[in-house]
């Protein structure tokens, strides 16, 4: 998956940023921080330490915490600070998340606790999923363990971008920058090999003080900044207004004489006059005003994060679920998408379920198509299976019936995760991947304006009467090296001679001609089927039987193509599995595509969709050419030639 | 856009979900300062107009300056507005400690009301930083019949989607200012110019923080006569704001085991 993983900053970077935003931030701002790592490393030591260091303790607290330290003999234990503000704050209750307040020169900050381990998943979800920054700790002696992989994990899934990490007890191992350096590649690399990276790794005691809120003099060798500095480093809301448009309809709102579409910006921004693209109803309008409340508050353009509301200069039917964007930069369309989720539900995740999908403003329901991976938040290895268990993460194919606006979450994290209910909970969330699957807005845009159809004097029951059959497209779809092309070619020759009008529409000459300048992405696979459609809906119009061979991957095209010749197309799955394919290998395509030399090879490393309801299956994997070929003329026989008596009047 | 800009907006939003989701639907007004915020954020929300009930729970034992505000905002701000009455206090519960008891009337108050009026969903102005039971709350939360809150089991909530389906039976309590402070209500009253309850401001050197019913809220020393001189004493103050809440002090979980019952 793509991502939009930060970099690390250096001191000097960090402390002119947190200068930036203390101006730009105008009152002071909160943020929101999440504290994660493996049990004994010492989060509640740092939490203890940092009320400590910015004076957030009640009077006499340390005085207290002195006594008690000493009556066990040891110096003072600043996890005792968080023991006892749970036991006054919560009296005998054991509770999911805590929230803890305190404030820095520049900025107040809350810290959100996620203790409890059977409930840890959808506890640190709530918690952890509005955090603007985590610190992950790390014990300088134990190194990375466990729940430093799972929590580092869980936290870029829920798309917190800002990480910094803290190598603490660095007593212990007697400030040594070896060490400190051993412990630092170890968290980087495995950041890295998730996509994220952290901004900073500060080496501490935190039960001493050292790098909290002073430079250490027993870390002479390190010169980044402090924890305090790191935290008031990080940003609140990292670019969103940068970002395209994205302004998700939550309701239309009809309380006097204006019609008021409201929502809330998730990136970009908007102004008074600007040509706005609604998806999925792909209709366009202009903005005429945003209004706002007092009246005399009319902004003339709002950005990211404000709630608001716009009329526009038309009156267009949009409802709750469609999105606002500009027309220049809109989000995709699709029916079908991949998506990294966790599973929070009691009962599992099967393929073939079927959840309601809740995405941005818009509801849905979704089949879980295919489970591709499946990734054990203990360990990390990823196993194949049909169910995802609770607490799990997996990698999944989600197919929608109604069409879909969203980003890839590498692009737009706010409009590129999804929420899946069951029965009435929240049962699993997820990041979008649109990687390897097609935009399909792309083929239903209409560029041309003023295209009025044209009657024609000649039907199609004139053509019939004078061929003696109907035309047609018989749509050959099947994996390369399936055998459509044999087949195609063969049945023309077979057709011919028994006196039809036929003609093969194929992959590799059509890619010559008509569509020359497509390649193989997605959207490109998919503009030439499109056009292999209409052009197959033409030979059909003039009474043609117009056979097709071409893989054509993905449902939704070959809906398309159907949809171009109604009544006249008739879907024939050339089936044979992968295996077979692979060892005829007709064109050596697969030995290349296993060699890495082709990307996004179906069958190999992209997506086949077989139909759901085929006109025909043949089988080539068990059947012989011959036995193929008469299946499809029997088949041709059967729905193509005029029966005795279907003589239409002319 | 500023801190307060991103709370009001949050709200907002949270206003707008609840409205376009839950039918039908209720605002509780206690005519304290929070809830004062919230009714004029519903009214940032759409556009100047209040679309649901405003509903005031009345235990007939506030002050008279409480009153006197309701009376008069009600009708200048063009609320819907409902009077619910609590049950006689003769009806609860003799063995709770009586500001307990007096909560629970008014608990009960509420129950009556979401049954009369079928309510699927209250809109209610608590906040995060009140209390520590309230700290645990989501945003759309649930209650069984009888209006229960199950704190040990909450359901996930997460990128802003919110509980909205749940079986027939229960309802939804949403808390549009569950992620303000007391301070931030007061900065945000002063920006807007949200009148207030006169019994905030200090006379005699007490003021009340907090405002409930007259005979069980008590006012704590204070010089604050102004909003401006109230935000300059939050800033410093380590006193907690329901320190003149008397039922919350009765026994060390009583304010936990009210709220599992389905007090605010």
């Amino acid at each position: 998956m793509k991502d939009n993983g930060t970099t690390a900053l250096t001191p000097d970077q960090l402390k002119g940023q947190a200068l930036a935003n203390a101006d730009t931030d105008g009152a002071r701002a909160l943020h929101r921080i999440v504290i994660v790592g493996h049990v004994d490393h010492g989060k509640s030591t740092l939490i203890g330490r940092l009320l400590y260091d910015t004076d957030s303790l009640p009077p006499g607290k340390v005085e207290e915490l002195e006594a008690v330290s000493a009556r066990r003999g040891m110096a003072i234990e600043w996890s005792f600070v968080l023991d006892a503000f749970q036991a006054e704050r919560d009296q005998a209750v054991t509770i999911d998340t805590t929230q803890i307040w305190f404030k820095t020169a520049l900025r107040d900050y809350v810290i959100i606790d996620a203790p409890g381990h059977r409930e840890f998943l959808k506890n640190m979800v709530s918690g952890a999923a509005s955090a603007d920054a985590a610190i992950v700790v790390v014990d300088a002696a134990e190194g990375v363990r466990e729940q430093s992989r799972r929590h580092a994990y869980l936290l870029h899934l829920l798309g917190i971008r800002q990480v910094a990490v803290v190598v603490n007890k660095m007593d212990l191992v007697d400030f040594d920058q070896a060490r400190f350096e051993e412990v630092s590649k170890e968290i980087t690399e495995y950041l890295e090999s998730i996509g994220a990276s952290p901004m900073v790794i500060v080496p501490i005691s935190a039960r001493d003080g050292d790098n909290m809120a002073k430079r250490s003099w027993r870390t002479p060798w390190y010169d980044g900044p402090t924890v305090l500095s790191a935290l008031d480093g990080f940003h609140g809301h990292p670019g969103l207004g940068a970002q395209p448009l994205r302004l998700p309809i939550q309701d239309v709102y009809k309380f006097d004489a204006r019609r008021i579409l409201a929502g809330r910006i998730e990136s970009g921004g908007i102004s008074v006059g600007d040509t706005v693209l609604f998806s999925p109803s792909n209709k366009t309008a202009r903005v005429r005003t945003i209004e706002g409340w007092p009246e005399d508050d009319k902004p003339e353009s709002a950005a990211a994060g404000e709630s608001v509301g716009i009329t526009l200069d038309e009156q267009l039917f949009v409802e709750r679920g469609e999105t606002v964007s500009h027309v220049g930069n809109p989000p995709k369309l699709t029916t079908v998408f991949h998506a990294r989720l966790f599973w929070l539900g009691h009962k599992p995740l099967t393929v073939g379920s079927r959840y309601k999908l809740r995405l941005l403003t818009q509801q849905a329901e979704v089949t879980v198509e295919s489970i591709e991976r499946i990734v054990d938040t203990q360990t990390l290895e990823s196993s194949a299976g049909d169910s995802v268990e609770r607490n799990a993460v997996a990698e999944v194919t989600l197919r929608s019936r109604q069409v879909l606006c969203l980003d890839d979450y590498g692009d737009l994290p706010k409009t590129g995760r999804f929420v899946l209910i069951e029965d009435y909970d929240a049962v699993g969330g997820g990041v979008i991947s649109m990687e390897g699957l097609p935009d399909q807005r792309q083929v239903v845009e209409v560029k041309s304006t003023n295209v009025i159809s044209v009657e024609h004097r000649l039907t199609a029951d004139n053509r019939a009467t004078r061929n003696g059959h109907h035309g047609g497209v018989l749509w050959l779809t099947g994996l390369s090296g399936a055998g459509k092309s044999t087949l195609a070619m063969e049945v023309e020759q077979r057709l011919f001679a028994k006196g039809y009008q036929v003609y093969v529409l194929d992959g590799d000459n059509v890619r010559r001609g008509l569509n020359a300048n497509l390649g193989f992405s997605p959207e490109d696979r998919t503009e030439n089927i499109r056009r292999v459609g209409e052009a197959a809906a033409l030979f059909a119009d003039s009474g043609i039987i117009c056979i097709t061979a071409f893989i054509s991957p993905y449902r939704v095209d070959r809906d398309r193509a159907r949809a171009s010749a109604p009544g006249r197309f008739h879907e024939i799955y050339v089936k044979a599995d992968v295996e077979t394919c692979e060892q005829r290998d007709p064109k050596g395509l697969y030995k290349k595509a296993r060699a890495g030399e082709i990307r996004q090879f179906t069958g190999v490393s992209a997506p086949y969709e077989a139909p759901e309801a085929p006109d025909l299956v043949v089988d080539t994997a068990t059947e012989t050419v011959p036995e193929s070929v008469e299946r499809i003329i029997r088949y041709v026989e059967k729905v193509f030639v005029l029966k005795r008596g279907e003589r239409p009047q002319a | 856009m500023d801190h307060l800009d991103a709370l009001e907006a949050q709200s907002v939003y949270i206003l707008r979900e609840a409205y376009a989701r839950i039918e039908p639907l209720a605002m509780l007004w206690s005519l304290g300062k929070d809830s004062n915020v919230m009714i004029w954020l519903a009214r940032k929300a759409f556009f100047g107009s209040v679309p649901f009930p405003v509903m005031h729970v009345d235990t007939g034992k506030k002050f008279k300056e409480m009153y006197e505000f309701r009376d008069r905002y009600a009708e200048e701000w063009g609320l819907d507005f409902l009077r619910e009455v609590c049950p006689p206090i003769e009806e609860i519960d003799p063995s709770l400690p009586p500001a307990a008891r007096s909560a629970a009337r008014k608990t009960e108050g509420l129950r009556q009301a979401i049954a009369k009026h079928e309510l699927k969903g209250v809109i209610a102005g608590i906040r995060r930083d009140e209390q520590a039971t309230r700290a645990k709350e989501r945003v759309f939360s649930p209650r069984g019949e009888g209006g229960g809150w199950d704190f040990r089991d909450q359901p996930p909530e997460f990128w802003d989607q919110y509980k909205t389906d749940f079986p027939p039976g229960t309802h939804i309590r949403i808390h549009p200012l569950l992620h303000w402070t007391e301070l931030d209500i007061w900065l945000y009253t002063q920006r807007e110019g949200i009148p207030i309850v006169p019994l905030y401001l200090s006379k005699d050197g007490k003021r009340y923080r907090s405002l409930g019913d007259e005979d069980i809220t008590n006012p704590v020393e204070s010089d604050a006569a102004s909003i401006e001189d109230i935000i300059k004493e939050l800033r410093t103050t380590n006193t907690s704001e329901r320190a003149g809440r008397a039922m919350d002090h009765e026994r060390e979980d009583a304010f936990e085991r009210l709220r599992a019952t389905g007090y605010m």
